[in-house]
């Protein structure tokens, strides 16, 4: 088989929100709900959690016309798609961030850990890609729980070089059931991206 | 029916997704684009195997799509009344690396009217919006990975970057595969746009060709006379490495 090149990216430009989210970019009437609006749609099962955070550039402005996209595994583990998932869990979730104060926010529920391809278990954590203006390839990351036991022993946490640089992947409890992940762009905080 | 006597060779794709080839893609710093100097990353990323999580993908069946959502000639504007400027089809096919078809890949797109103005409120280009028209549409990728829409030629518009830069015509792409390591955001162009080599952003991509993937060539074969012309916009996205073959004959 011939092998061919990826597709470039290009940026996702200032109006993002026009074709993820056109009811939140004030077009209503073409989809009846924007899409990833809702993670949790039913009597879900495990602990609910709120996941908070800003996107910050190298100057610590929030970005007010970013959007965020949430991939995760359910309380048990499993991704939509895989036998015996959660059937009142998308988890996927997609967030503009928002005009005021440049937050996004995901109403979710805690992921259960997840199986590593050679064997073992990879700490519960919630995939997340931003795009924006200005960013030319859509950033990966992972939110883990900073109070997870599970961190310990997760092999991605494991291959991180620069140990210094693991809290930027770390969402911290702020308050019952809420974490806080701030993603910065630049800077002495910056970070850690995935390119996977 | 006649009987296929040969074996055929039939790819289990159970490997991981092949790397990220940075020179496929734009780098993250380009100063001429200037909103990229203080939103690019400045470390090395770092790599993993890919792992369930990037392996699945949220999986959207074509049942939550409208009738019109690949119409953008008319999913906004009142019944029986069309956006206002020259009608298109875009039409082509979603691959991945190893030339797999990507069949259920929900595609999104959204772009300026055919003056080049967005439905935004803070779009501030004087060209006028058309009440017909909203921007956004989406479609899902059949069994061959095959796609189409309906939509209006997106006119060029002036953005502040320098002092007089113009984006050529595009229309945006947003794309979900198999694996989320597959999910894209991308630009479309029109062939013959002398805007794309002048742009910025199109300049953040160093390699022409990767570039040239992005032009969108008239079809004329497409092309629906006395109503609308095509064009053709193929997608390559990640694939997954083979980890075995299997042999199997034909009916068993
Ligand atoms: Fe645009």
């Amino acid at each position: 088989m011939t092998d061919r090149p990826e597709s470039a990216s290009q940026t996702a430009g200032p109006y993002v929100h026009i074709g993820c989210t056109p009811n939140f970019a004030g077009i209503e009437g073409v989809y009846p709900e924007d899409l990833g609006a809702r993670m949790i749609t039913g009597e879900v099962t495990g602990r609910r959690i709120t996941l908070v955070g800003q996107v910050l550039d190298g100057t610590g402005t929030p970005l007010r016309d970013a959007m965020v996209e949430a991939w995760q595994a359910d309380a048990a583990g499993r991704y939509a798609g895989q036998e015996g998932h959660d059937a009142h869990f998308t988890g996927f979730g997609r967030c503009p961030t928002s005009e005021t104060d440049g937050s996004f926010r995901f109403e979710t529920v805690m992921p259960g850990a997840v199986a590593w391809p050679k064997g073992g278990l990879q700490a519960p954590h919630v995939t997340l890609w931003i795009v924006a203006r200005g960013i030319n390839l859509g950033l990966h990351t992972r939110a883990y729980f900073a109070d997870a036991p599970e961190n310990d022993s997760d092999p991605v946490l494991g291959r991180i070089e620069h140990k210094v640089r693991i809290k930027t992947l770390m969402a911290q409890p702020e308050g019952d059931d809420v974490y806080r992940f701030n993603i910065h762009l630049q800077g002495p905080e910056e970070t850690i991206f995935f390119d996977c | 029916m006649p009987r296929q006597k040969d074996p055929i060779m039939t790819e289990i794709p159970k490997g991981g997704y092949a790397g990220r080839q940075p020179q496929n893609h734009p780098v993250a710093l380009h100063p001429p684009y200037r909103t990229s100097v203080k939103r690019s990353p400045q470390a090395a990323p770092i790599s993993f195997p890919t792992t369930l999580s990037e392996e699945t993908a949220p999986v959207f069946g074509h049942s939550m799509l409208g009738a019109l959502d690949g119409d953008l000639l008319h999913n906004f504007g009142p019944q029986d009344q069309s956006a206002i400027g020259p009608r298109i089809i875009v039409h082509g096919r979603v691959q991945d690396q190893f030339g797999r078809p990507v069949a259920g890949a929900l595609i999104e797109v959204w772009q300026a009217n055919a003056g080049g103005r967005y439905r935004h409120k803070k779009e501030g280009y004087i060209a006028p919006l058309d009440p017909n028209f909203g921007g956004c549409g989406r479609v899902i990728t059949g069994a061959d990975g095959s796609y189409e829409f309906r939509t209006v030629l997106p006119g060029p518009y002036p953005w502040p970057n320098g002092p007089n830069d113009w984006r050529p015509a595009h229309i945006h792409f947003s794309i979900f595969g198999a694996g989320f390591a597959q999910r894209l955001i991308t630009q479309m162009y029109f062939e013959g746009d002398p805007l794309i080599w002048r742009c910025p952003i199109v300049g953040t991509i160093a390699d022409t060709s990767a570039v040239e993937r992005l032009i969108a060539p008239l079809d004329m074969e497409r092309t629906v006379p006395m109503d609308a012309r095509a064009y053709r916009f193929d997608i390559t996205l990640r694939g997954r490495r083979q980890t075995m073959f299997e042999n199997r004959m034909e009916g068993l």
